[in-house]
Order: structure tokens, then sequence, then C-alpha cells
């Protein structure tokens, strides 16, 4: 069991934590908002595959987009770490999710409200691999607002599934979105495990 | 469509563009190897440097690398504060290892999620935040 690795081992026990979206939804704003956020450069970018496939549509403000990972770190107590990995937004680096969802905890899927179809692959991506994750709606356009509800029915997702507007500049929103996801991962280890 | 790394090397150019930031020369530091040749690292690997500084330490981004781990630190953590791409991070990382230089320590495996109170306590220090 885990208990035993920490216990003899003289290193914290670390946690890993996936955040996700499409194209601009704001991952990297997400992870810089609860924590000490530093670039991951990732060396897998030599390849060929996908170049030409970024879909910009709609995303009028947003010019670049970086290879590198998103990377940040919470402190919870001297004997446990928390990492938040955010995905590139690019679909081209699609590969680069498998290294980064294995043995992760849980999963944020960001969705922008102007493009919910955006982060379909992701979610389909984390139902099929059993992942724990919710659904943080960034709402961009304030003068549009979106109920959770709304957001869940277009998404159509399972109603177990988190689902919680959220302002990813706004640390109190993204603290309030990790611990909505750690509760979910605890109601999920609850129900697995007799009584 | 291919995505060995040596691949697009060996292609040229059209592989990288300028967001792939400088590629070769992090390469040229691990002496053209692109994976490590023995065991694999997680992100959330944690490493400690086992010795202080080894005189022979084989290279700057060794030495840096061990500079780091004299207190313990996840491979992501060493690969963003030495600036090194992950890959290129990795075969160094395999170096110290078979050196006996630094030792490892896995995450618990990956099947399970954490127990209740980890994840408790989890929820409670985020609240405390
Ligand atoms: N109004 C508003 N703007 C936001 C919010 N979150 C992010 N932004 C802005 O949206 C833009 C894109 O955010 P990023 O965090 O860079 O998005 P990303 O998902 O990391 O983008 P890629 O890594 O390129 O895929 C930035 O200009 C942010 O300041 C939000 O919750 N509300
Ligand atoms: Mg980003």
């Amino acid at each position: 069991m885990d208990s035993v690795r920490s216990d003899t081992a003289p290193v914290p026990q670390a946690l890993k934590i996936l955040v996700a979206g499409g194209f601009g939804a704001g991952k990297t704003t997400l992870v810089g908002a609860v924590s000490e956020i530093a670039p991951l450069r990732t060396e897998e970018v030599l390849t060929t595959a996908g170049v030409g496939t970024d879909d910009t549509t709609g995303v009028a403000t947003k010019t670049t987009t970086t290879v590198a990972m998103d990377f940040g770190r919470i402190t919870i107590n001297p004997s446990l770490v928390l990492y938040l990995f955010g995905t590139p937004g690019q679909n081209r680096f699609w590969f680069l999710w498998d290294e980064l969802a294995t043995g992760a905890l849980g999963a944020v899927v960001l969705a922008d409200t102007r493009r919910l179809a955006d982060s379909f692959a992701a979610i389909d991506y984390f139902e099929q691999r059993n992942t724990p994750f919710v659904i943080a709606v960034n709402c961009f356009d304030n003068d549009q607002r979106y109920t959770a509800e709304q957001v869940r029915e277009a998404l159509d997702v399972d109603g177990h599934v988190p689902v919680l507007l959220t302002d990813a500049r706004d640390r109190m929103s993204v603290k309030n979105v990790l611990i909505t996801l750690v509760e979910h991962v605890l109601t999920m280890v609850r129900s697995t495990v007799p009584a | 469509m291919s995505t060995d790394p040596l691949d697009g090397v060996e292609e040229g150019p059209a592989w990288w563009d300028h967001e792939a930031g400088p590629v070769v020369r992090p390469y040229m530091v691990t002496g053209g190897r692109v994976r490590p040749t023995t065991v694999d690292f997680d992100l959330i690997t944690y490493l400690v440097a086992t010795a202080t500084l080894a005189a022979d330490t084989p290279s700057p981004e060794h030495q840096a690398i061990l500079a780091l781990t004299q207190e313990p630190r996840a491979v992501a953590e060493v690969a963003s504060r030495v600036d090194l791409p992950l890959g290129v991070v990795r075969v160094l990382l395999c170096d110290l290892l078979s050196d006996g230089l630094i030792a490892r320590y896995d995450p618990p495996s990956t099947d399970h999620l954490p127990n209740v109170e980890t994840l408790q306590a989890v929820i409670h220090g985020l609240r405390a935040l």
C-alpha cells in the first residue's frame, strides 16, 4: 500500500493532478492561480505529427501557444505534495497525455463556453481511462452566463461528474475546483472500499 | 507517422519550429542519446543525491542535478529548474543512477487511488491554502 512506501522513503508522497482543455481554455492561468508555476519543456516535439492541425477559430486574442507543459507545485504538508500539470492545448501533442495521465489522482477539464466542443476530446479521454475528473466552466464572456446544468447537458457527461462555473484567474475559485475534484475522488474511493 | 525522436532529427529542420526552443544543444549534453537506456522516470518520481558533489561528475549538467537533489525533488522539478527538456534530464538521471550518485523513489503503483486519509489531508490542506 501507499503508506508503506511513504513511511519508509525519506521523500514526500507526491500526487498528480492534470489540467486539460482546449486551446486557450485557461489551463496555464488556472495552474498559476494556485501554485508557483514553472514551464516544463518536453522534447517530444521532435515529431512531424499533426503539423497544421491547430484550430484557432474563435480565439481572436490568442496568437501563440507553447509546447511546454505547465507545472505547478502545492505543498500540502511536509510529507504530501500536489503537482499540477497543464496538458498541452494543441491537438498535435495529444500523445503526451498518456504519460501525464498515468498514475494521476484526477483531472480538471476546462471548458470554454464559447467553444464547448473543444473539451469533448479531454472528456472522452478521461472517461475511457477511468480517471476521475471535474469540469470547470471558464466563463470568459461575462454577459453570456450559462448555468452549470446547461453546460452539463451540452457536454452530455454523467450525472456524478461535478460541473462548476469557474474563473481560472481567481485563486479561491481554483482552490474550490481542486477541492471539488479531490472530494469527488474521495467519494469514488469510499464507494469501492467495503465498509 | 512516428513518434521516435530520432526520425525527426534525421529529417532535418521540418520537425521543429520557434516554439520548440533550443533542442540540439541539450542533446549534445547527453552525447546524442535521446532516451534512457535502462529505466524510465515518472514525472513525480523523487530523486535524492546520495553524494555531495563528486569531483568526477561527468558534466556541469550532471552537477547541476546533483546540487538540486541535495534535497528531495521530483523529476519534473529537476527538469524545470535545470531548464532542460524532460528527455534530456531522464538520460542524465540514468547516468547518475548507474554511477550510484542518486537514489530514486517511485510513486505508489498507478492502479490504486490514494487512501481516504491521504485524500482528506489533501482537502484539508487545500482549504487552508
Ligand atoms: N475572462 C477570463 N479570461 C481568462 C480566464 N482564464 C484565462 N483567461 C485568459 O485567456 C487567455 C488564455 O488563457 P491561458 O491560461 O493561456 O490558456 P491555455 O489553456 O493555457 O492556452 P494554451 O496553453 O495555449 O492551450 C489568457 O489571456 C488569460 O488571461 C477566465 O477565467 N476568465
Ligand atoms: Mg497554456
